[in-house]
């Protein structure tokens, strides 16, 4: 525990003072203060930060994920010729690279927001849930980015199956459903669309932001299954646990690799 | 002491070690050598735990590998291209070390001071050219006083003035009684240090003795003829 | 505001103005000769006051059938014991003032009222309090009266065990105004109803509608407070309707709407407030209707337009935070949008007049895609949504085409 501190510490030394953290920050910052600036509106600025959040937090956590992995190979295969364990170092090093793009996403949204607090004083809520889904995502996506960049030896293989992996789960997913929703329209689909979200951690943090935010909309689905599931204790309980096993389940399998792997 | 019974691997159907037979004594220095893809660094990187032998039995001193990581406290294992985080500096990256290896005294630093690492120290890893990059990799290798050093073509990328003072350390080492691991291209080098030479070709040992044996086996005028009579497939 | 006396004021007052108007002046109550209303009711003559004294009654079907002023003193409660109607009022000039009656009886047959007016004209229902009855302030061809100030309360959760808080029958030139209604299954309901007023009226939480009106023509409703009702308000079969300064809110639920309006003609909606509706302002079938200077905020559907509407206008509305801001079923549009505020509108204003160089289209291709399967909503702020709707937007194929604001503003109007 202590030597995984250790690791994880140095590598966060590492990471946050790489040129990429800090531009990520930077973009964060952009987006979010002209966001700001442009509308004044605190709901529409916060959804259409969520939105974005949505896109771009999964996208350069896969990126920078299967990068840095590929980037400090020999870095790697050094440390583990010292007396460290391997799933130590490897939980070390994902813990030293997640916790800065956290810590650059937290600054680069809540600065603006801090900076123009007095706008936001009722949203207090909503603010939350956009920096804990930023948070979720980044733990998500940094697992799914270690167990690719682990599986392939080749980056630009490992960068290309990321880049289609987000552009799966942000985009190709969600046409599937539509499809889906088009060909049994005939049918009461609320609980097998409550099913299919769960699969796509995108989906899932989406629809949170939605409950949040166009309840009304929502509301107006015949049924009202989607809030009285995701909005109510036992929805957002499952929500939380799939949230969890998102976050677990590459990150353990990457792992796994990671252990038997021949460097 | 490392000693090494009957180990094989194989990537996929590729063999790349087949049934080696090897012990390293205390006090001396091994080199080992062959061509490109003979299997020597797959045989170090068993050693050090990177890679996992199909079958066969590694012995450090008196513990049997067997994926425990602590016998690497005893080894200070120096790799070919050394690289560390870009972006700490060199005094964190001995930091980082001592940490991690939990040992903060009983350290060899003399390595720093004699290869000139003090004006470096405050610089980031990501701004020092190769050859300093790999004298902090020399430095680390023997900072903890390993009672083992494994080390991957050394003195490559390092300048004269600083091959020479990393030979010398570790000629100095041997008199401390280290079992020395080293692979290398440089003949005139192996023929300095070497007290043993291991010749692996295509996954097996074709020669394992003192130099003086290999040159009088081949029956060859020098080191670098005897070679290249083995890589010839010349049997012993 | 009214201001309200306390009714000792009221009583002092009522001694000093002229007699010959209202006549004597009758106590009942348990310490008095008089026991109840009824007894005080069968003694009395035209014009005079009753005042009731703190106390239960139990009460069944009172008939008023004289002018009379009847005046509850503390808390003078009528109580119907869930049987048949506590009072029916067959006279004109008959005012109920500060009484408090509870349980009229729940029937499936008669439309059992706490109070009930038949074919009477100049009477008043103030500042009463009703709780519990199945309906609460009942009239039937009644005209020139007033009820307000009234606080109806109920708390049946079953549709048909409820009746409706203030219910209007063929009836004219009403006034319904500063009453508190929930509970009900309608908390003010309209039927065969001319000129009428409907001012400042506070509805929550009534079972179905919290404002239901049909074939109502040339009635107005403003200030109104309508929140929380299960189906939100409906306005059907009239013409001339005017509605301003009311407020819409939070009325979730499939069915749910702000106000829906059905075959609607001639009529003015402005200066309302439609805020997180499922439905903000539902519309079918209804013709020339003005809709200005509306705020339509965090709506799911701020306005949701079906066929047959046409030659409505839409004038600076404000649209702000709504999942939806227009849609409808229909690839023809017979409706104008003009000098709108859209907070989705993402275009510039070069020569800062304040109105945007390029047109809004508030229909959006997943608004008529959820307009088909509800399902698909699910997938509302998808990436891929945005996708689609972006596509659509540069080359409409689906969306109507003329259903477009060509002089978008800029910024928010101020309705203020």
């Amino acid at each position: 525990m202590n030597l995984l501190f250790k690791i994880s510490s140095y590598q966060l030394r590492d990471v946050i003072r790489s040129k990429w953290i800090f531009f990520y920050t930077i973009l964060l910052m952009i987006i979010s203060y002209s966001l700001i600036s442009l509308t004044k509106e605190p709901a529409k600025i916060l959804i259409t930060m969520l939105n974005i959040n949505l896109i771009i937090v999964p996208l350069i956590s896969l990126i920078f994920g299967t990068i840095f992995l590929y980037n400090n190979k020999n870095n790697i295969i050094f440390l583990l010729s010292q007396p460290i364990k391997r799933n130590v170092l490897f939980l070390g090093l994902y813990i030293g690279l997640i916790l800065p793009i956290i810590l650059g996403f937290l600054l680069g949204v809540g600065i603006p927001i801090l900076f123009y607090v007095k706008i936001f004083s009722n949203y207090a809520e909503t603010i939350f849930l956009l920096l804990t889904t930023g948070i979720v995502l980044t733990i998500i996506f940094g697992g799914v980015a270690f167990y690719i960049s682990i599986s392939n030896e080749d980056r630009m293989k490992g960068l290309g199956i990321s880049i289609i992996v987000w552009l799966f789960l942000s985009i190709f997913y969600d046409g599937l459903l539509l499809i889906i929703f088009q060909t049994f329209a005939d049918y009461p689909l609320e609980k097998i669309s409550a099913f299919l979200i769960m699969f796509n951690p995108i989906d899932l943090t989406r629809i949170l932001v939605v409950i949040n935010f166009d309840v009304s909309a929502l509301m107006g689905y015949t049924g009202t299954v989607f809030k009285n599931f995701f909005g109510g204790n036992l929805g957002v309980l499952i929500s939380a646990l799939m949230l969890m096993f998102w976050s677990i389940l590459p990150l353990y399998l990457g792992l796994r690799k990671f252990k038997a792997k021949d460097f | 002491m490392i000693k090494v019974t009957n180990l094989n691997k194989s990537f996929g159907s590729l063999e790349v070690l087949k049934k080696i037979d090897l012990e390293f004594v205390p006090g001396q220095i091994t080199y080992i050598v062959g061509p490109n893809g003979s299997g020597k660094s797959t045989l170090i990187k068993i050693i050090l735990g990177l890679v996992k032998s199909d079958s066969g039995d590694v012995w450090v001193g008196d513990y049997m590998l067997n994926g425990d990581c602590h016998y690497r406290d005893k080894i200070g294992y120096m790799p070919q291209s050394a690289s560390f985080p870009e972006n700490l500096t060199v005094t964190e990256v001995f930091k980082m070390l001592k940490d991690l290896r939990n040992n903060k005294d009983n350290l060899d630093e003399s390595l720093i001071k004699e290869l000139n690492l003090d004006k470096e120290l405050n610089k980031r890893l990501g701004n020092l050219s190769g050859g300093t990059k790999q004298k902090v990799s020399a430095a680390i290798t023997f900072l903890f006083n390993p009672s083992i050093l494994i080390l991957d073509e050394p003195t490559a990328g390092l300048d004269p003035v600083s091959s020479s003072i990393l030979k010398d350390k570790i000629k100095k080492e041997k008199e401390n009684g280290r079992t020395i691991i080293l692979t290398s291209h440089i003949l005139s080098e192996l023929e300095e240090l070497a007290d043993n030479v291991v010749f692996i070709l295509e996954g097996s040992i074709k020669f394992s003795g003192k130099i003086n044996h290999l040159i009088e086996k081949t029956s060859s005028l020098n080191l670098e003829r005897a070679m290249a009579a083995l890589m010839n497939g010349q049997l012993i | 505001m009214k201001i309200k006396f306390p009714p000792v004021i009221v009583l002092f007052l009522l001694s000093l103005v002229n007699i010959e108007i209202f006549g004597g002046i009758f106590h009942a109550g348990p310490n008095y000769q008089l026991k109840n209303l009824e007894s005080a009711l069968k003694i009395i003559s035209p014009y005079d006051t009753v005042i009731i004294h703190q106390g239960k009654y139990f009460s069944n079907n009172i008939i008023v059938n004289k002018p009379v002023v009847i005046i509850g003193l503390g808390r003078a409660v009528l109580d119907g014991l869930g049987k048949n109607q506590i009072m029916f009022i067959k006279s004109d000039d008959v005012i109920i003032e500060n009484m408090t009656f509870i349980n009229s009886g729940i029937s499936f047959i008669d439309d059992n009222a706490a109070i009930k007016l038949d074919s009477v004209s100049n009477c008043k229902v103030i500042n009463n309090f009703f709780e519990d009855n199945f309906f609460a302030i009942y009239l039937a061809r009644t005209s020139n009266s007033t009820v307000s100030g009234n606080i109806i309360k109920a708390k049946n959760k079953k549709e048909s065990y409820s009746g409706n808080g203030i219910h209007l029958w063929y009836s004219k030139n009403v006034e319904i105004s500063d009453n508190r209604i929930t509970g009900h299954r309608d908390g003010i309901y309209l039927e065969f109803v001319r000129s009428s007023n409907i001012t400042n009226n506070l509805s929550w939480k009534n079972l179905r509608y919290g404002l239901h009106f049909m074939f109502s023509d040339s009635c107005s409703y403003s200030g109104n407070v309508f929140q929380n009702n299960g189906a939100g308000v409906a306005v059907m079969f009239t013409r001339r309707v005017e509605m301003f300064n009311n407020k819409f809110e939070n009325n979730w639920g499939g069915a749910a709407y702000g106000v829906l309006l059905k075959e609607i003609f001639d009529s003015n909606i402005y200066n309302n407030y439609f805020y997180k509706n499922s439905n903000g302002l539902y519309m079918e079938g209804c013709n020339r209707i003005n809709i200005k200077n509306n705020d339509f905020v965090e709506n799911g559907w701020a306005i949701r337009l079906m066929a047959n509407s046409m030659d409505n206008n839409f004038t600076a509305n404000n649209f702000s935070g709504n999942s939806f801001d227009v849609s409808t079923n229909n690839i023809k549009n017979f409706n104008t949008f003009s000098g709108n505020y859209w907070s989705e509108y993402n275009g510039y204003d070069l020569n800062k007049d304040g109105i945007g160089d390029i047109p809004f289209r508030p229909v959006s291709l997943f608004s008529l895609i959820t307009e088909q399967n509800r399902s698909s909503l699910v997938l509302l702020r998808s990436m891929f949504v945005e996708l689609l709707n972006t596509a659509e937007k540069i080359f409409p194929v689906l969306t109507p085409e003329t259903l477009i604001d060509n002089s978008p503003n800029i910024k928010k109007i101020n309705h203020d």
